[in-house]
């Protein structure tokens, strides 16, 4: 069966045309949800890709995290179904609880539109499966708030740490996961390494990974 | 809402969201490397953080005080790296 994959357009997402397009060519059907619809279309799974959500008014991802799509979205992720947050799509995640922990200001107050090397160190998630232990992924990262600060008392499961922390992120992480693994955040596009031509191709595996998660969630 | 008497308040809520004393402020550790440089070298401890205003309405003061604190816990402030303060003026009585 080809998963079915929802991507949610915000108002101000900007990075949902390249997480179709990248996700497609890992074999999923993937398609655009609006923001306001109060349900997923039976989706297997859900991305919310990167942007300025609501103009990230207040803070990154605090008014989106009310969107009406947010519901469905937790339930899938309540269900155990894949759920990534890229970038802007991961301070959405944070707000809504649906991941540990909160994004400050990058370390030097710089907007960061770099590439970076991460380290994969856990491939229990959906965003990991189909890499190895350890192994180094090359992928953009592109924001000014990413710096990875977990709740008080809280040791969330990195999925990626960065190999030169660029943000102050708290143990480099680049990328966290629910307790279960199957909601991951993480700040690097993975969109924007799916292609030789765009640099790097290292981003199809975490795609892929979150494509094989609906394959294994949909035989469990 | 109304009280049992039908009267009703209403107030400005000034509300202060920081970050949380252990969090590193980095906003306010540019400004305070800045200061020396306009000739004050006696400043220390600055912090940078935001400041709503916003006026409610409701049977009293004190339920106006408890629900703007809930805005606060579910929107205005982030729990996880931020701390707020709410102070609430009554008008036109």
């Amino acid at each position: 069966m080809t998963p079915n994959v929802a991507v949610v357009v915000f108002p101000g997402s900007n990075c949902e045309q390249d997480v179709v397009y990248a996700l497609r060519r890992e074999g999923a059907d993937a398609d655009y949800a609006w923001h306001g619809d109060d349900n997923l279309g039976g989706a297997d799974a859900v991305v919310l890709p990167g942007g300025f959500a609501h103009g990230d008014y207040l803070r990154t991802g605090a008014i989106a995290r009310f969107s009406p799509v947010m519901g469905p979205v937790a339930d899938l992720a309540r269900r155990g179904a894949p759920v990534l947050g890229i970038c802007n799509g991961f301070q959405v995640l944070a707000e809504a609880g649906l991941v540990p922990g909160a994004l400050r200001r990058n370390e030097g107050l710089r907007f960061l539109c770099i590439w970076t090397d991460l380290i994969v160190s856990d491939i229990d998630t959906i965003a990991t499966r189909a890499c190895q232990p350890g192994q180094t992924l090359r992928i953009p990262i592109n924001h000014y708030e990413g710096n990875y600060t977990p709740p008080e008392g809280v040791v969330p499961r990195v999925v990626f740490r960065y190999h030169d922390n660029p943000n102050g992120a708290w143990r480099d992480a680049a990328g966290v996961a629910n307790d279960n693994g199957n909601v991951v955040g993480m700040m690097p596009h993975p969109e924007r390494a799916s292609e030789s031509w765009l640099g790097s191709e290292d981003g199809r595996l975490v795609l892929a990974s979150l494509v094989e998660s609906c394959n294994l969630a949909a035989l469990a | 809402m109304t009280s049992s008497n039908g009267s009703r308040v209403k107030a400005v809520a000034c509300i202060d969201v920081m970050l949380k004393p252990g969090i590193s402020d980095v906003q306010g550790q540019v400004v305070e490397r800045s200061l020396p440089a306009m000739g004050w070298e006696n400043v220390s401890g600055v912090r940078v953080g935001k400041h709503l205003e916003l006026v409610v309405e409701g049977p009293s003061l004190e339920d106006l005080q408890q629900q703007v604190e809930q805005m606060c816990e579910r929107f205005l402030a982030n729990t996880v790296i931020e701390s707020y303060s709410v102070s609430l003026t009554p008008i036109d009585a």
